[in-house]
């Protein structure tokens, strides 16, 4: 097991008791501002001290209130991003990435300097200073510093919260590289963003007013009907995977999936590629016939596997379609009157999907 | 007008006894404010309150005190003339004295400059495994420096400057330890001495604006290097 914690924490007006278990790759930890996020975040790279439990990264034991045990934040080696990037005002970018690799012990192992400048394309911000740099680049230089410092794990703290949109999109491919790239770095990622999380997580662990409320692979948790209010019924929506089989010329690509074909415009990975599709709960339409005549081609046939009722009007369907999972958002009377109990097979309509604009690599 | 060597010997030792007094004083100060900015013990308002005395008694008050506690017949100036160090009535005296008066301006600049540095910063060297002592030296005190400087200029200016409590503590002995504020206090005593009076305070001028000058040019530098323009 890659990390195991269980921390527990008072503050004033606020506690926390958080337990999860992730193997290799991302875990992204995902809830609203005041969830609890950062604590755990801050508990693991070892900035705050939790009232009771234990943490463990990668089998070393980091903090163990039982026998008092608290391993100081520098004997961690933990590579932290932090929301604000952090970077040193008074070091230009490169004495920045060095000052990462000076501490580190002669024996760890990790990117070396020319790699990480080369991976998240440092080169033309060496000789600048933080305050000159966009918040972007802030970013690329603090990720890239703490990838020097050869971290047993990366913990990232809301790195891309302070980015607007197109900012964001220049830093997921470099995040991805490094989940799918040679360094298979562990990385523990905290966001409230959902596509932030769809895009790069493997585990999922779903936070809400300090309690964890559902956690497993990415793929199960954004198809399990329970987590709907958890990530807000506009944002919730299965995962799933798919290969790119044809590129057409009318701009619409061909991708396979377990239960099917479908076709979808703005595809940009290569052909062969693997990507991820989120397919919101929200543009989820279901049927009991096969329907005729649609403008949709992207109709799959799915069995009911789950019906959970919500505290409004809607209700949220779980859905499978071969081994893939889907999540629907009907209405409750919708419910009543097309009678959709769990075992029932239907088919569901996908009126709109994202593609993770990279390929996922695996 | 011919300044006399007695005004050109108040000068050196006034400069002696500021230098002397600024370099002994800063490390002390930083260790203080630092305490003051970052620690929270028993007593730290006790201290914060002690450190700040010179700068709310009157200066006679002080020298009194140091003479009580420091004299030949004071316990700590027992103690240190043991150790073969004078204080009474010497420059070493003098020095003394300017490093109480100029401490809690060293200090309170200091901890201004302390309290700016956003600890997060030091967190994230923490996490890059920096050892606290490489911390400090690689992460605050760069960043604190130009407030250090601030400090010791004023303390340096300080220093120059102290009249009341040395003259009670040290008297006012030509070449021992009349500093440039004395002697301009005793040639004004005499018939005719304004003269060297104004000698002097021209040179108390010229240092005083000299150390400003210098300390901005240098702030100047530093804060350059720190937004690294």
């Amino acid at each position: 097991m890659t990390l195991d914690l269980h921390i527990r924490h008072r503050f004033a007006g606020f506690s926390l008791d958080v337990a999860c278990r992730a193997g290799p790759g991302i875990t992204a930890l995902f809830g609203r501002s005041g969830a609890g996020k950062s604590t755990v975040i801050n508990a693991v790279a070892g900035l705050l001290r939790p009232d009771a439990g234990h943490v463990d990264v990668g089998g070393v034991r980091l903090f163990d209130a039982q026998t008092g045990l608290f391993v100081p934040p520098a004997a961690r080696r933990l590579g932290v991003v932090f929301q604000d990037a952090r970077l040193f005002p008074h070091m230009d970018a490169r004495a920045n990435l060095m000052f990462g690799a000076r501490f580190r012990p002669a024996d760890a192992t990790g990117a070396g300097f020319d790699d990480v400048v080369s991976l998240l394309g440092l080169s033309d911000l060496l000789h600048r200073a933080p305050a000159t740099l966009s918040g972007g680049e802030k970013q690329r230089v603090a990720l890239g510093r703490a990838l020097l410092s050869h971290p047993r794990m990366l913990l990232m703290d809301e790195p891309l919260a302070s980015l607007d949109g197109p900012r964001k999109q220049e830093i997921l491919p470099y995040l991805e590289r490094l989940r799918d790239g040679p360094l298979k770095l562990p990385i523990l990622y905290v966001s409230h963003a959902v596509d932030e999380v769809a895009r790069l997580a493997d585990t999922l662990v779903l936070l809400q007013d300090g309690q964890v409320r559902a956690q497993g692979p990415l793929y199960d948790v954004m198809a399990d009907p329970a987590a709907v209010p958890l990530l807000g019924v506009r944002e919730a929506g299965a995962v799933i995977e798919a290969e790119i089989t044809a590129h057409a010329e009318d701009g619409l690509s061909t991708l396979r999936i377990d239960a099917g074909v479908l076709e979808l415009p703005g595809v940009q990975a290569a052909v062969g590629a693997r990507v991820r599709l989120r397919v919101l709960a929200q543009d989820v339409i279901l049927s009991r016939d096969r329907p005729e005549g649609l403008s949709s081609v992207n109709v799959l046939p799915v069995v009911i596997d789950s019906v959970h009722p919500g505290d409004g009007p809607g209700a949220a369907i779980g859905l499978r379609a071969g081994r893939d999972r889907l999540l629907a958002r009907v209405t409750a009377r919708a419910v009543r009157e097309m009678a959709l109990v769990p075992g029932m097979s239907c088919y569901a309509i996908l009126k709109a999907t994202t593609v993770a604009p990279g390929s996922i690599g695996r | 007008m011919s300044v006399d060597a007695a005004a050109w010997e108040a000068l050196r030792l006034s400069l002696w006894v500021a230098c002397w007094a600024t370099v002994l004083a800063m490390p002390l100060a930083l260790w203080v404010a630092w305490l003051l900015a970052r620690r929270d013990f028993w007593g730290k308002s006790a201290l914060n309150a002690l450190v700040h005395l010179p700068l709310v008694l009157p200066p006679v008050v002080t020298g009194y005190l140091l003479l009580i506690a420091f004299g030949r017949t004071g316990p700590a100036g027992q103690l240190l003339e043991s150790l073969g160090l004078t204080l009474a009535f010497h420059w070493t005296g003098a020095v003394l004295a300017a490093i109480v008066m100029g401490f809690p301006l060293m200090v309170r600049a200091m901890r201004l400059a302390i309290e700016a540095v956003d600890p997060k910063l030091e967190q994230a060297a923490a996490t890059l495994g920096a050892p606290r002592y490489a911390i400090f030296a690689h992460v605050t005190l760069p960043l604190i420096l130009p407030g250090i400087l601030a400090g010791s200029v004023m303390g340096f200016a300080k220093a120059m400057g102290e009249f009341g409590a040395t003259i009670t503590f040290v008297a006012n002995i030509p070449g021992q330890t009349q500093t440039l504020p004395s002697a301009i206090w005793s040639a004004l005593q005499i018939p005719g001495g304004e003269g060297q009076a104004v000698a002097m305070v021209i040179m108390a001028c010229v240092v005083a604006l000299g150390a400003v000058v210098l300390s901005e040019a240098l702030a100047r530098r530093v804060a350059a290097r720190i937004a690294g323009t």
